[in-house]
């Protein structure tokens, strides 16, 4: 193909070219970029939590009245949910996974450098702890019924013993080789025995981390928790969870009624409101990438169905001296290809600026290559896309148009 | 002259409906997009207390000490206060008014016996809040500093939770159980929802869950622990309730009224004096770092605004301009095609002002139609978003009668800007090369 005549036709229509060039880069531009964030959001979502989720639901539970005998109050309520048909398992905590929690502390095995401190999540939990959410332990051993003490506010002194996730075994100690050790809680002065690791436990604020490998850094202490506000975790025997979460509130009533029970709910609906906004970011930003690459893709339609009805003549002429219509439509594609390069190329420069100013602004992470390369490539072909019709209409045009009018 | 250009320009846009379809479309959707997140930006931007913003204050004081690892472009100044800075800034007293405030859950035993007992959003607080913060009451009043001194057992409701307990009837007088002490109901509140909830932007900012109101003296009799955000240093909150009264740990917000710009910069001093009154005794080891800040400072600084909602906004106005582009892309075809019809308007006299007031004409009523497209489609927009954004964003993000105006002129704005090349280039018609042609 020939490419002077049509650099020659686009110089008597500079704007017009110029307008489409524009367009193309800015919607290459958006869509790079809101593209990476929708897929950041959705993979931050995806996240398991190392809970067995399907299966486990929370009992947020408010006891009132006399608070003197606590830890023994708790202890029956347990009992009662484990009496429960369809529930297998049942412990209390401070906190659950994918909720809203607090209880973050610094973490170290070397209590004299304080540049060794690491941040992890304290969840309280006995030696139902492991089975009850599900967990897998990947090294050492679940807590001894001996270790186990009671915990309102956390104590400081020493414990029994902690579990540590694998992440936060890593960043205590770079083998990982934390068996056996004492890890210090700051700033409380907590110590306590590492006697196993779990794969994985995230942290309660999944949501608030961006993505950072930070919610890894879960510790489930050797404790029955004792407080008023106090979550019951409860595992339900396979496919009985809806049923049991109708009636484990029942058989609380039942022990007593000094009580308020704030929520019964599923670690799958946990995880669905936890994830909601990043879900509707996600969302939103696919809408926000179908609506400009339709508006870009109609805008190239419009103006170059203009181009062709102003060329008829013209076309009729090449027609009448010879040229065959995939000539014509290739003329068009040709035409369109060299402005969505420029367009392209203008495009992947503001993708990247604009990434970079995201990341100066908002804290993002740097956009991958990948994204432009595919981005370029996509824009082209929804600019060859859109060509189609204008150009097969100007190929239909008929060689006798140019016997008219000359 | 007008009237003519706009029947012309009506008669113009029905003559090639695909190319005016597809630039009212262009233009609505462009407008619809950054109508939409505006709204919601301004929703989760909004100044929640006009009237004083410019007058509250929120100190804060370093009570933590340089951080080794901070980033280096934030302050790193506590959000909070210590009891003990609280209470000294209470009896320092150099504000026109001043409150220190915390959040508590409380479990309430409704006085009906019928009802379950149920748990309470509760604030702690003095009895400034109310004059301060502009609160309406409905039933009764606030308390006064009569009650702040005897840490009187007084309650204010908000109109929701009095509609729980009391269906709605004017409840002052009566008595509830808050945690196992029995209170007097002295005032319930008329619908107040100040958004974002600024004097604590703790979690629900944007909901504002408080119920129930009661006198900070007696809250901290009662050791009702904070259902906030509690933040210690290496010290840890002491043991027990007194420990913790006495510890390095924040928890209290604190807000102060100044109404004179003399008032503003005595109680700077002011703070910083008590810095470095605190570094004499002992207690700081390092330079005064203090800040005192205002309603829409204190917000900017805490980044109210979802950063997502920020991205949006600005993805939104991407949107419009690619719409732009492409109308004035459209135009030009519209108008070039029409280049004849312009010609014989030349030559039989009309001015290239008169050709140049046509094509603007007929650019205003294409931004006019699209506009009303644009207004639609907000709605729609809005719509959609409210089943999707998280619910406290969501009941702020309704449109106003202003904003369809707004809309509207907005949309016929950009396009007669987005139409002015075009129509330029129709003005250059020459009428003889035209003319030829016909």
């Amino acid at each position: 193909m020939e490419l002077r005549p049509v650099i020659a036709a686009m110089r008597r229509n500079r704007v017009g070219a110029l307008l489409i060039a524009m367009q193309i880069a800015v919607t290459l531009a958006v869509l790079c970029n809101a593209v990476y964030i929708v897929q950041q959001r959705l993979s931050w979502t995806a996240r398991p939590s190392g809970v067995d989720e399907a299966d486990v639901f929370v009992i947020s539970n408010q006891l009132i009245g006399s608070q003197r005998d606590l830890g023994s109050r708790i202890q029956t309520d347990l009992a009662a949910l484990r009496a429960v048909p369809g529930i297998r398992d049942s412990y209390a905590s401070n906190q659950q996974p994918l909720d809203n929690g607090e209880d973050e502390f610094g973490i170290t095995l070397d209590p004299d450098h304080p540049a060794a401190t690491r941040f992890t999540t304290v969840y309280y939990g006995d030696q139902r702890a492991l089975a009850t959410l599900g967990l897998t332990l990947s090294a050492g051993r679940n807590f001894n019924a001996s270790e186990i003490g009671d915990c309102g506010d956390l104590p400081s002194g020493s414990l029994g013993g902690a579990l540590v996730t694998r992440e936060l075994a890593k960043q205590l100690d770079a083998s990982g080789n934390v068996l056996g050790r004492v890890a210090t809680l700051v700033p409380i002065s907590l110590h306590v025995p590492i006697v196993g690791v779990i794969d994985r436990l995230e942290a309660p604020n999944v949501d608030l981390f961006g993505g950072s490998s930070i919610v890894e850094q879960s510790i489930i202490l050797s404790c029955r928790f004792v407080n008023s506000r106090v979550d019951y975790i409860v595992h339900a025997m396979p496919g009985r969870l809806a049923e049991t979460m109708r009636v484990a509130p029942l058989a609380l009533a039942a022990v007593s009624r000094d009580r308020v029970i704030l929520s019964v709910r599923s670690l799958h609906e946990s995880r669905r409101e936890i994830y909601r906004s990043d879900r509707t970011i996600a969302l939103m930003l696919t809408l926000v990438c179908i609506i400009i690459v339709a508006v870009a893709v109609f805008g190239i339609v419009g103006l170059t169905s203009y181009w062709v009805s102003q060329r008829r003549r013209q076309i009729g002429i090449r027609r009448a001296l010879g040229a065959t219509r995939p000539a014509i439509v290739r003329y068009f594609q040709t035409e369109n290809f060299l402005i969505a390069a420029v367009g392209v190329v203008i495009g992947a420069v503001l993708a990247v600026g604009g990434n970079l100013w995201m990341v100066e602004r908002f804290a993002m992470t740097r956009l991958p290559f990948a994204y432009p390369l595919l981005g370029i490539v996509a824009m082209l072909s929804f600019g060859q896309l859109a060509v189609l019709w204008p150009a097969l209409r100007a190929a239909s045009v008929p060689p006798a148009v140019a016997a008219r009018g000359v | 002259m007008f009237g003519y250009y706009f029947k012309l320009a009506l008669r113009s846009l029905r003559r090639n409906l695909v190319l005016t379809g597809l630039m009212v479309i262009a233009i609505g959707v462009g407008i619809g997009a950054s109508m939409t997140m505006l709204t919601i930006y301004r929703a989760a931007s909004g100044d929640p207390i006009p009237q004083k913003s410019a007058v509250l204050f929120v100190p804060q004081i370093d009570n933590f000490g340089p951080q080794p690892n901070a980033p280096p472009n934030q302050d790193f100044l506590p959000q909070d206060l210590t009891y003990m800075d609280a209470m000294a800034l209470m009896r320092a007293h150099l504000g026109l008014r001043q409150a220190a405030m915390y959040a508590t859950t409380q479990s309430i035993t409704p006085p009906n016996a019928a009802q379950d007992p149920l748990e309470g959003y509760v604030r702690a607080t003095y009895s400034d809040f109310f004059s301060m913060f502009d609160v309406p009451f409905e039933y009764g009043g606030p308390w006064g500093k009569a009650e702040d001194d005897t840490h009187a057992s007084v309650v204010v409701l908000t109109r929701p939770f009095n509609d729980l307990l009391f269906d709605g009837m004017n409840s002052v007088g009566r008595m509830l159980t808050i945690g196992d002490k029995p209170y007097r109901v002295i005032g319930v509140l008329d619908d107040w929802h100040p958004s974002p909830r600024f004097y604590d932007l703790g979690q629900d900012s944007f909901t504002g869950t408080d119920q129930l109101f009661l006198p900070f003296t007696r809250a901290i009799d009662q050791q009702m622990s904070t259902s906030g955000n509690l933040n210690c240093d290496r010290a840890g909150p002491g043991s027990g309730w007194d420990g913790l009264l006495h510890s390095n740990c924040i928890w209290i917000h604190f807000w102060v009224e100044l109404s004179t710009a003399s008032g503003v910069s005595k109680y700077r001093t002011f703070l910083h004096d008590y810095a470095a009154a605190q570094r004499q005794s002992g207690r700081f080891n390092w330079p005064p770092h203090v800040a005192l800040r205002d309603v829409v400072e204190w917000l900017t600084y805490n980044h109210v605004v979802p950063v997502a909602v920020g991205t949006l906004t600005s993805v939104s106005f991407a949107i419009l301009f690619v719409c732009l582009i492409n109308a004035t892309g459209l135009m030009l075809a519209k108008f070039m095609a029409r280049s004849g019809g312009v010609g014989v308007r030349r030559a039989l006299g009309a001015t290239r002002p008169a050709i140049f007031a046509q094509c603007l004409v007929e650019a205003g009523v294409i931004g006019l139609v699209g506009g009303l497209v644009g207004v639609g489609l907000t709605k729609i927009g809005l719509v959609s978003c409210r089943s999707v954004l998280p619910p406290d964003l969501s009941i702020l993000t309704r449109l106003q009668g202003a904003d369809v105006l707004i809309a509207v002129a907005v949309a016929i704005a950009v396009t007669l800007v987005a139409g002015l090349y075009p129509t330029w280039r129709a003005t250059q018609v020459h009428p003889a090369a035209q003319l030829k042609t016909l």
